[in-house]
Parts: structure tokens; C-alpha cells; sequence
């Protein structure tokens, strides 16, 4: 690719008392692509996303977003520049109902500063912002839903809602967290559609999945984690045939592989 | 909501007149009117009455000074506390700050009260939050843990270093002069303060801060930085603090080290607690009650304290919500057994 | 010489100071704000049986141990089990607590003139040149057996590891049968008799008075979270490192400065290393 990538990792490395969760990870991401990241439970995914957005300070290596080195800066202003991310346990402001769970986000001075939603100026309230961005995200407007307390809203709503608090900062980059897990068969189906579309809005995408099917839907390109360190990266095709994955992923998990 | 016992459980709905109020009724009739005013009006206009109905009994009047400094404190306690979610259990660091700034302007620079109050009080804030600004990451317990050591250290470094001073203080700081003065400027402030956090938490940047408190996690990944708000709310608290500190030291004419002594850290969280939480009238209504207790036990010495700190335990154990959460539920709501 | 030899016994000091503290938050998670007041108390009933009802001097110490044991465990178990895993609650309803005894005996006990515990055995000798009188012996004594003692029994005794098990995994140890309120009973019970033994084995050596109480309690706070919260090796190796940094202080700079070390040592401790010594990292987690 001529195009300068979008986020470049190197080396990347963290240990928590002397166990490597991470170990010396590289990944490149391209402005527009949709990057899978795949691994059994307790491979460093979760921990990969962790350091690249600054909430685990990583031990070695560098990580470079749109041309600056960002490595360890605090989350808040690496969300700043424009890299979010999703929280595998979901983290909504329960006691709140799901518009106001976006006035935190839409008050960054990143939502500020480009002036309310999709173009909306500075006149709107942040309240009828919110709701254009849960409706852009599958609740609908003229039900209930949007003003339910969080607390009341099923996963997949949750999960949404996640989504949705990134969303407002009109980012650049998301991490998703395990998006799928958690939500059943049909939610899953209507969430495909969704991060396509975000994918056609010009969103670059980094997901941590342990649905398979699904991602590979979506994903054009797959790396795989084990035991913290890439073990594969490619297609999804390439990357199942790999010996190293089919044998990360022995057992009862050998079946989803022969599912996708 | 309900609390089940055997075979019934009791059931909470909201008064048909509170739902109304809440919406755009409330300004159609006298009684919706009455209803969401009543409350507020008693409030402000009893604490502004509280000096003329005790000038009939000068003792108690003196007290209502020391009740507005403690109901400053306990503002600032509970809006840190059930707001942004640090618990500063350091009161009396504030207070100290604001006492020693407000005297040594006033001995040193031979300013007036008209100055001192003011500059103490937002000098004094600034300071107190520059010096936690170290803290600030640290969280529950921890952040407890240290801003209970604040004022003992700095009496203990006062006392070592035999500084602004030493043990017995600086004395012959200048009075208010008008006790009058004195009194509305206090019973301003508090309901001052009192509107204007009430006014912060319900805009947008009140859910913001009510974000840093329970999920500051999330917070962070919406690309605001927390410390700035830790830091804000730090100094909203510390600036009452200092007023309250540096309105003491004009009151008594002394500043010395008691001012960073425990009362002024333990009856504000009292206050809070027994007003109930959350509610910040509450904490003004929890130092009306509690400072007129300490003040008739005074001729029995230390065991004020002691008594405060039961009915603390007693509140924080038995009735966590406080009296103003009790009070504003049975208003609001009605209560019925159900059967199950 | 002298700096070294009153140094260590400053430092086992500060760790008797901390144990009990120690004990309870490893324990049970509960930071006992009412340390101190449980010390001061201690004191004061064993001064009360010795001089008021006349018992002989060991009977004195053992009824007041026993007392403290048991209105330690009742304060856990008639107040503060309601207020569990509310760690501010606990921290206030306790410190509460504390400050309610502390001045209630001031203002009911511990007035005018002063109140003494006589040593253990009178008289003192020369160590290395330097003159110790046996207490504080004694003290260094005492706090090498309770170290010890405690490890034994943890390591060692039914009790003991169930105590460990709930210290450590919570959850786990609830699977497996062990009733964490109970046990957060028993070590409140114990928690404050370690208190209690540390305040009759200091006590001698000066009189009983309230401010000890509030001392303590810093003392306990500062080696505990120095080290580490719920670590006991985190806990001993702070104590050395505050006695000695203590002693030093006052033999260089002056004797103001002894708590300012203390709390000095807290705030620095707190900012710059939140886990303390010995934490692990997973506790750090939870605290930044």
C-alpha cells in the first residue's frame, strides 16, 4: 500500500508480575479496513486493547496513530486524537437513561470541537444529538427505548450503547471488545449490517471477537493470539490453515473452526 | 423501591401532584405551584429569618455563624463525596488553610476583612487543590486514607517548625465588626453554594462529574480527562472550606492550630450522613441539627465528640439515606402494602 | 550503636502497633479505624482491674485482653457486618467508633492525673554500651513472639488457614465451607487483642493517655500502607524502614518531626507507589 497506515504497532509488550501477557505484538491498520483479532480465552486480546488505548501502560514498544507516537499517553487523550474503544464488560452509566449516557461523550472537547453530530452545529442540545446517534444505532427513535435507564436495556442494547459512546466522539478508529459475545443468535445477525455500515461511513475497525463466523463475515484480514504472542495473520482462509491456530485452538473449539 | 417481608411487600408510587409537577403543568395551578415551591421557599427563607427569630435569644444567635461554617464544609463534603466521588475525610485542612491565609493577610498586609475573606477563600481553594493534585488518582479508600492525614500533618509541621505562630497561633486578627454582617454573609454563602452545585448537577457537566464517580473507566474512554474534574470538584469543596476557615478567623479573632483540628473533619461527614446524602440541603440540615447538639454539650467537654460520633454510627448503620432522602421520599411518594 | 539497637526496638514497636490493624484488613478487608481506640481501651480496663477491683497483674492483663477480644468481635458483629463491603461506611462508622471511645474516655476515665501500668520487670541493663531497661526488652520480646506465634498459627492451625483461605480468595473460601462473617469475627477478636497486647507491653513505658490512641492509629495506617494493605511481610519491613527513618530523625533533625516521618511516609507512598511495597499488582488495579 502507498497510503501511510493508520495505527502501526511494534514490539508491544506487558507483563503482569512476571506473566507475559503480551509479547512483542506488531499490527498495522489502514484507514478503512476492518482488522479481526482472534485468539482462545487468556491469549492477551483484551490486553492488546488495553495498551493501544492507554488503559494498561505497556512495558515495551511503540505504538503510532495517524503519525504520532502514542504510546502510553493517557486514555482520554488518545480517545482524543481519535482512537475509542468498546468495553468487553459492558461499562453504561446505569443509573442513567440511554440518551443521557451519551451527554459524557458529546462533552469532550473532541465532540465540542466538531461541533455536535454529523454537521448538526452547535445549536442542538446534546440531547437530541444523542438520540440521532442511538437511532444510527438501532434504537428506535420513536419508541421507549432511547430513554429507558440502562440499567432496564438488554445486552444487546448495552452493547449497542457501547458503540454508541464511541460513536459521539465521531472517532477515527474503533476497538471493539468482544462485540458479539453475550448477544443471541438474531441480535447477532442485525449487528453484522451495523459495523458494515460503519465500515462504509469511512470508520476503521479493530475486533476482538471469539465469534468466528461472524467475523470473518466482516474482516478481511485475521491475526491470531496465543499465550500473547501473533502466532498468524492473513485471510481468514490462510490463517485457519495454519498449524499453530489449529492447535492454539484444540478441542472443543476445533468444531467452530470446522463451522465457519 | 418495595421492601419484602412475608407474604406482603411494600409498594412505592409517585404522588399524582410530583408527576404533574415534574412536567409542564407545574406552572398551571397554585397547587402544583405550592407543591414544588413550598419545600425550597422554607428553606431559603427560614435560614434567612433563623438571625432575626434567635435575637431573642443572643446565645443561640452566635451559633448560627458556626452552624453556616459547618454547613459550608458539609456542601463541600457531600458534593466531592456523593458527586464526583471522593471522600476528603480532610475537612479540617481546608478550614485551616483559609484561617491561616485570611490571618496572615490581615497581620502582615494590615488588610481588611472586605479583602481577606475573598482572597483566603479562592487563594486558599487553589492551594488545597494544587496540593492534592498528587492524589487525585487514587481512589475510595485510599484517597480517604490521605486526606485524613492532610490536616494532622499540617498542624504537626506548624508545631515543628514553629511557624505562623507555633502553638499558640496568631492573635488580634480583626473582627467582622457587625455581627449582622457577619451572619447574612455566611447564611449567603451556604445557600449560595447550596444553588449554585444544585444548578452544576443538573446540567450536562453534572452528569459528567456523576460519570468520574461511578464509572470513571468509561469516562476516560469518551476522551475527557478525569483529574481535570477530580480537581474542579477538589477545589468547589476546598473554596468553601477556605471561606468557612477564613469567616472562623475573623469570628474568634485567632487563627491557631485547632482549626485543623477533628471537628471540623468529623461533624461535616456527620452532617451529611445524618441529612442524608446526595442531596446537599441535606448536609446544611444535618449541621442545623448537629452543631446546636455539640454547642449544649459543650460544658461536657470532649463528649460532644463522642455523641456526634454515635449518632454517625447510628445514621451510617441504621438510616444510611439520611433524613433529607426520608423526608423528600414520603413527600414525593406514597406508600402501600401489596400483597403477594 | 545506640542509633541501631533503639532503632530495632523503635521499629517493633511500630510493627506491634500494626499487627492487629494488619491483621483485620488481611483478613476480613476491614480497615479498622478503631485501632487505636481498642489499644487506648486496653490500657485503660487493665488499669481499672489492677487498681480499681484489685486483681493481682497477669489476671489484670489477661481479663483486659479478654474484654477488648470480645467488644472487638461485637463491634463487628453488632454494627459494622451491616455496612460490609462498603469500604467508606466502614471507614467512618469505625473511625466513629473509635473517636466515641477515644473521648468518651476522656471525658469519662482518663482525667486527671495520670494513669499508669507498671513494667513487667524493673530495672535496666547495658546492651553493646547502650543503656535498655528490660521493657523495652520485653517489647522486642513480645513483638518477635507475636510475629512468629502469628505465623505458626496461620500456617499451622485449622483456624488459622481458614483465615488465610478468606484472605486470600474471598469467593473461593466460601465454596469450600468457611463462613467468612465468623471468620471476619474471630479476627476482629484477635485484631484487637494484638491491639491490646501491644498497648500493654508499650504502656509501661510511659503513661496511659488518649493521644496514644490517635498515634497509634497513624502508626498502624502508615507501616500498613507503606508496606502494602493486607501484606504482613510488606508490614514488618515498613515498620523497620519508618522506626529506623524515625530514629534517625530524631536523633538528627528533632523530635517534632517523629509523626510528620510517619505521615510524610503515607502521602509519598500513596502517590508515588499505590500498591505499597509487597502489593500485588492486581490490588493496584483496584486502587488507581
Amino acid at each position: 500500500m502507498s497510503q501511510e497506515p493508520l495505527l502501526t504497532v511494534e514490539g508491544l509488550s506487558k507483563s503482569f508480575g512476571g506473566v507475559l501477557a503480551l509479547s512483542a505484538v506488531d499490527l498495522t491498520v489502514h484507514a478503512g479496513d476492518i482488522l479481526g483479532i482472534i485468539g482462545p480465552n487468556g491469549s492477551g486480546k483484551t490486553t492488546l486493547v488495553n495498551a493501544i488505548t492507554g488503559f494498561v501502560h505497556s512495558d515495551r514498544g511503540k505504538v503510532v496513530f495517524k503519525g504520532r507516537d502514542i504510546t502510553n499517553w493517557e486514555p482520554h487523550r488518545i480517545a482524543d486524537l481519535g482512537l475509542t474503544r468498546t468495553f468487553q464488560v459492558m461499562r453504561p452509566y446505569y443509573s442513567l437513561p440511554a440518551y443521557k449516557n451519551l451527554i459524557v461523550p458529546l462533552f469532550s472537547r473532541r465532540a465540542r470541537r466538531s461541533g455536535g453530530w454529523r454537521g448538526g452545529g452547535k445549536t442542538g442540545s446534546r440531547d437530541t444529538v444523542a438520540v440521532d446517534i442511538l437511532e444510527e444505532i438501532g434504537f428506535e427513535r420513536d419508541s421507549y427505548v432511547p430513554y429507558k435507564t440502562a440499567s432496564s436495556l438488554p445486552t444487546g442494547y448495552l452493547k449497542r450503547l457501547e458503540l454508541a459512546r464511541c460513536l459521539a466522539l465521531r472517532p477515527d478508529l474503533i476497538m471493539c471488545d468482544e462485540v458479539f459475545s453475550g448477544l443471541s443468535m438474531s441480535e447477532m445477525a442485525s449487528m453484522v449490517p451495523l459495523m458494515e455500515k460503519l465500515q462504509m461511513e469511512g470508520i476503521t475497525l479493530i475486533m476482538v471477537e471469539h465469534r468466528l463466523r461472524e467475523l470473518f463475515r466482516l474482516a478481511k484480514r485475521v491475526m491470531v493470539l496465543n499465550f500473547g504472542c501473533k502466532i498468524a495473520e492473513g485471510t481468514a482462509d490462510e490463517v485457519l490453515g495454519t498449524k499453530e491456530v489449529k492447535e492454539a485452538y484444540f478441542g472443543s473449539e476445533e468444531e467452530v473452526l470446522s463451522h465457519v | 423501591m418495595a421492601e419484602t417481608t412475608q407474604d406482603r411487600r411494600k409498594e412505592r408510587l409517585d404522588r399524582g401532584i410530583k408527576v404533574r409537577t415534574d412536567s409542564v403543568y407545574a406552572i398551571s395551578h397554585w397547587q402544583e405551584m405550592t407543591y414544588m415551591l413550598a419545600p425550597r421557599l422554607v428553606f431559603i427563607l427560614g435560614l434567612l429569618a433563623l438571625p432575626l427569630i434567635l435575637s431573642f435569644f443572643p446565645y443561640w444567635q452566635r451559633v448560627i455563624s458556626i452552624v453556616c461554617i459547618y454547613a459550608l464544609l458539609a456542601v463541600g463534603f457531600d458534593f466531592l463525596a456523593n458527586h464526583v466521588g471522593l471522600v476528603s475525610l480532610g475537612g479540617g485542612f481546608y478550614v485551616g488553610v483559609g484561617a491561616y491565609m485570611a490571618a496572615l493577610l490581615n497581620l502582615k498586609f494590615g488588610l481588611p476583612p472586605v479583602v481577606t475573606v475573598p482572597i483566603a477563600t479562592f487563594a486558599g481553594g487553589v492551594f488545597c487543590t494544587l496540593l492534592f493534585l498528587p492524589c487525585l488518582p487514587l481512589r475510595g479508600v485510599y484517597f480517604a486514607i490521605v486526606s485524613l492525614m492532610f490536616p494532622l500533618l499540617a498542624g504537626r509541621v506548624i508545631e515543628a517548625l514553629d511557624i505562623f505562630g507555633g502553638t499558640d497561633g496568631l492573635l488580634g486578627v480583626e473582627s467582622f465588626g457587625n455581627p449582622w454582617v457577619e451572619r447574612y454573609l455566611l447564611i449567603g454563602s451556604v445557600l449560595v453554594a447550596v444553588f449554585v452545585l444544585r444548578r452544576l448537577l443538573i446540567e450536562d457537566v453534572g452528569l459528567v462529574f456523576r460519570g468520574v464517580k461511578d464509572n470513571d473507566q468509561a469516562v476516560k474512554a469518551s476522551a475527557i480527562n478525569i483529574t481535570v474534574y477530580k480537581a474542579l470538584g477538589v477545589y468547589f469543596a476546598s473554596t468553601l472550606g477556605c471561606l468557612g476557615g477564613a469567616c472562623l478567623t475573623h469570628i474568634y479573632m485567632w487563627a491557631g492550630l485547632s482549626q485543623f483540628a477533628l471537628d471540623y473533619s468529623i461533624i461535616p461527614i456527620a452532617a451529611t450522613v445524618v441529612g442524608g446524602g446526595g442531596t446537599l440541603i441535606g448536609s446544611v440540615l444535618g449541621c442545623l441539627i448537629l452543631v446546636p447538639i455539640s454547642e449544649m454539650l459543650r460544658d461536657f467537654g470532649t463528649l460532644r465528640i463522642a455523641v456526634y460520633a454515635l449518632i454517625l454510627t447510628a445514621f451510617i448503620v441504621y438510616k444510611s439515606e439520611g433524613l433529607m432522602n426520608y423526608g423528600a421520599r414520603k413527600y414525593e411518594q406514597f406508600e402501600r402494602w401489596v400483597r403477594i | 550503636m545506640e542509633i541501631v539497637i533503639y532503632g530495632i526496638i523503635n521499629s517493633i514497636t511500630l510493627t506491634l502497633m500494626a499487627l492487629g490493624f494488619s491483621l483485620v484488613y488481611g483478613v476480613s478487608r476491614l480497615p479498622n479505624f478503631a485501632h487505636g481506640a481498642l489499644y487506648v481501651l486496653t490500657g485503660y480496663l487493665a488499669w481499672l482491674l489492677l487498681n480499681r477491683v484489685g486483681l493481682y497483674y497477669p489476671l489484670a492483663i489477661i481479663g483486659a485482653l479478654a474484654l477488648t477480644g470480645i467488644i472487638g468481635a461485637a463491634m463487628y458483629y453488632f454494627v459494622l457486618v451491616r455496612i460490609r463491603g462498603m469500604p467508606i461506611s466502614e471507614i467512618i462508622a469505625s473511625y466513629a467508633i473509635g473517636l466515641a471511645i477515644l473521648e468518651g474516655l476522656r471525658w469519662g476515665g482518663l482525667k486527671g492525673g495520670t494513669f499508669t501500668l507498671p513494667p513487667f520487670i524493673e530495672g535496666s541493663t547495658q546492651l553493646f554500651g547502650v543503656s535498655v531497661d528490660y521493657q523495652r526488652l520485653i517489647v522486642v520480646a513480645a513483638g518477635l513472639l507475636l510475629i512468629g506465634g502469628l505465623w505458626l498459627f496461620v500456617s499451622k492451625t485449622k483456624l488459622g488457614l481458614a483465615l488465610k483461605g478468606i484472605a486470600q480468595d474471598e469467593r473461593a473460601a466460601l465454596t469450600l465451607g468457611i463462613d467468612s462473617d465468623r471468620m471476619a469475627v474471630v479476627s476482629m477478636a484477635l485484631g484487637s487483642v494484638l491491639a491490646g497486647i501491644a498497648a500493654l507491653v508499650l504502656f509501661p513505658l510511659g503513661s496511659i493517655v488518649v493521644e496514644a490512641g490517635y498515634q497509634v492509629l497513624i502508626m498502624a495506617v502508615a507501616v500498613c500502607i507503606v508496606g502494602g494493605l493486607g501484606s504482613w511481610n510488606g508490614a514488618i519491613l515498613a515498620s523497620f524502614l519508618i522506626g529506623f527513618a524515625q530514629i534517625l530523625t530524631v536523633s538528627f533533625i528533632a523530635t517534632h518531626f517523629q509523626v510528620v516521618v510517619a505521615l510524610v511516609a503515607i502521602v509519598v507512598t500513596l502517590i508515588s507507589r499505590p500498591s505499597g511495597l509487597f502489593g500485588r499488582q492486581k490490588e493496584l488495579e483496584e486502587r488507581v
